[in-house]
């Protein structure tokens, strides 16, 4: 049985590799033929050595200074990926924590709704980006900036999602709970909450996936560390290997975190019927 | 229903009358009238209902769709009150819904996001109770229902007939006086349904409780109940009082329960035809 299931993901481990192999092949053929200058394209060898001298530490070993531990994450790739990843997760707490109690109240209550909808509907679709020249101008240069756009980025997501998830909870839910005798505390917090968070944990998906766009953007113009701001650098100096390599490892954070939104959402919904599959 | 009470007289297990059967009915419904505005449309769900269920006594409402048996039970539970007259509970008029009057839905209605034991345990850690006592009356009410295995399991991994049962455990936790259900068994199949009839009349008659039973299945109700209310379609009216005084557990092939059968379904049919012939004539308008 369990041979069997290993056989079909060998091959199927196979048979997904075979397009990127076939591509990056392709790749490495146009640079060795000469025909393309390496400045617009690096080989895909160029870009490896450099995902590989990006991701080691700059400085050699020195016992005195650091434990190994430390300094093997010295490197510049990890530490602008923990910059990165620690504005996104900063500013989607910042964005996500102000939604979800607005978005309770909104869903809860008819009158919140009626007074708070008109003015979030003209500003729900102005894109983060918008808010660049305001987010300098008010908060100057550094994290505080980058951490508003994040928050924008995120917060519009959580809301709308957490005022769907309220308005949706089946009102053979709420009936049942009122013949168990549920107060509005109890009704709140036991029965409307968990029966929205499909609704709000899809919100979240959505938001960190925005405050991950705008990281890379916001980290482009206020900051001078992370993986958007490195991208950017490396264009200065025409290294359009360190480019793509660090294109690549936008790509890999942005997969952990979805990996890891993914695990959070299959704990926290296990008791959820469309997840059994 | 002459036949019916000279049969029940032949009968010598006739069951008698129990004692609490006396003085104040648990639950009362008088003049009820129930109107529902639907656009222009007014619809009279319910019209002068009148009913008296006694102490432990197990009563079925018996009627074809849009009879207001469903209507009627909702009022009594307090999620929909009467547009006229009232219904007292216990001796208190009923004001909305509450834990002395637990509801079993036919759509289960458990919480999917809590386990098995959760949902049983929700009613009393509304009332405050101990955490030790919470334990004890939810394993024992699990063991009552034989569910002890499926404590941890979240209602998606349960069988229909299985859900049922926790729903049942859920309102036997709160040990309100009275029970209501609504179609509990409707969405069942035939077996399972037979199996948690005959729990359900295992558990009435040890924790000795007043059921109010919903459904539109004629054997159903026969199988069930003390008395059946047969409910006539729009307005929703009682059409007969029918006490059933067979011995139980019933048995579906005897002639009483056959002859009773023959008369319930004639009048239960009367009112069907009544409810196609609107429902055509509803769709043809449209």
């Amino acid at each position: 049985m369990s041979n069997a299931s290993s056989k079909t993901s060998a091959a199927s481990i196979l048979r997904g590799s075979l397009v990127p192999l076939l591509v990056v092949a392709f790749w490495q053929a146009l640079s060795s033929s000469g025909l393309i200058n390496p400045v617009v394209l690096p080989s895909p060898v160029a870009v490896v050595v450099r995902w590989w001298a990006y991701l080691l530490p700059a400085e050699a070993y020195d016992p005195a200074q650091s434990g190994w531990f430390l300094w093997a994450l010295s490197g510049e790739m990890l530490t602008d990926a923990w910059s990165s990843l620690y504005r996104v997760v900063l500013g989607f707490a910042v964005g996500a924590g102000l939604a979800l109690p607005l978005g309770l109240v909104m869903g809860t209550s008819e009158r919140a709704y009626g007074l708070m909808d008109p003015l979030l509907q003209v500003l729900r679709p102005i894109p983060p980006i918008a808010y660049i020249p305001l987010a300098i101008l008010w908060f100057g240069l550094g994290n505080a900036p980058a951490i508003f756009l994040i928050a924008i980025g995120a917060f519009f997501p959580v809301l709308m999602n957490t005022i769907a998830g309220v308005r949706h909870v089946d009102g053979i839910y709420l009936r049942a709970a009122r013949n168990l005798g549920a107060g509005p505390t109890t009704m709140f917090l036991r029965v409307i909450l968990p029966a929205a968070t499909p609704y709000i944990l899809a919100g979240a998906r959505i938001g960190i996936g925005t405050a991950f766009i705008v990281v890379i953007v916001s980290e482009m113009i206020a900051v001078n560390a992370g993986l958007g701001f490195r991208i950017l650098e490396a264009r200065e100096f025409m290294w359009s290997d360190k480019i793509i390599a660090g294109m690549f490892t936008i790509g890999l954070l942005g997969l952990a975190i979805d990996i890891a939104m993914n695990r959070l959402n299959n704990h926290l919904l296990r008791w959820h019927r469309g997840l059994d599959s | 229903m002459a036949r019916l009470l000279t049969m029940t007289q032949d009968d010598a297990a006739m069951t008698t009358i129990p004692a609490s059967q006396t003085a104040v009915p648990q639950i009362q419904v008088r003049g009820v009238e129930k109107v529902f505005t639907v656009g222009a449309q007014k619809i009279v769900a319910l019209q002068n209902i009148d009913l008296d269920v006694q102490k432990g006594e197990f009563v079925c409402l018996l009627g074809p769709s849009g009879c207001g048996k469903s209507t009627l039970l909702n009022a009594v539970a307090g999620f929909q009150p009467p547009t006229r007259g009232t219904v007292t509970a216990d001796g208190k008029a009923v004001m909305g819904p509450g834990p002395d009057r637990g509801m079993v839905f036919q759509e289960y209605a458990l919480f999917p996001w809590m386990t098995v034991a959760e949902n049983v345990a929700f009613g009393l850690q509304i009332k405050s109770m101990g955490k030790a006592e919470i334990t004890a009356r939810v394993d024992a009410l699990l063991e009552k229902l034989h569910l002890q295995d499926f404590r941890h399991r979240y209602p998606k991994d349960l069988s229909g007939g299985m859900r049922q049962r926790v729903a049942i455990a859920r309102v036997l936790a709160l040990d309100s006086p009275i029970l209501l259900m609504d179609e509990p068994f409707g969405a069942l199949d035939a077996l399972t349904r037979r199996t948690l009839q005959d729990e359900l009349l295992r558990i009435w008659q040890e924790v000795g409780k007043t059921i109010l039973f919903v459904t539109h299945s004629i054997e159903e109700s026969i199988y069930l109940a003390d008395r059946i209310i047969v409910m006539t379609y729009r307005p929703g009216t009682i059409k007969q009082d029918v006490r059933v005084d067979m011995p139980r557990p019933r048995d579906g092939a005897s002639a009483e329960f056959n002859r009773l059968k023959r008369d319930l379904s004639l009048m239960v049919m009367e009112e069907q035809q009544r409810f196609s012939a609107d429902e055509i004539r509803s769709v043809t308008a449209d």
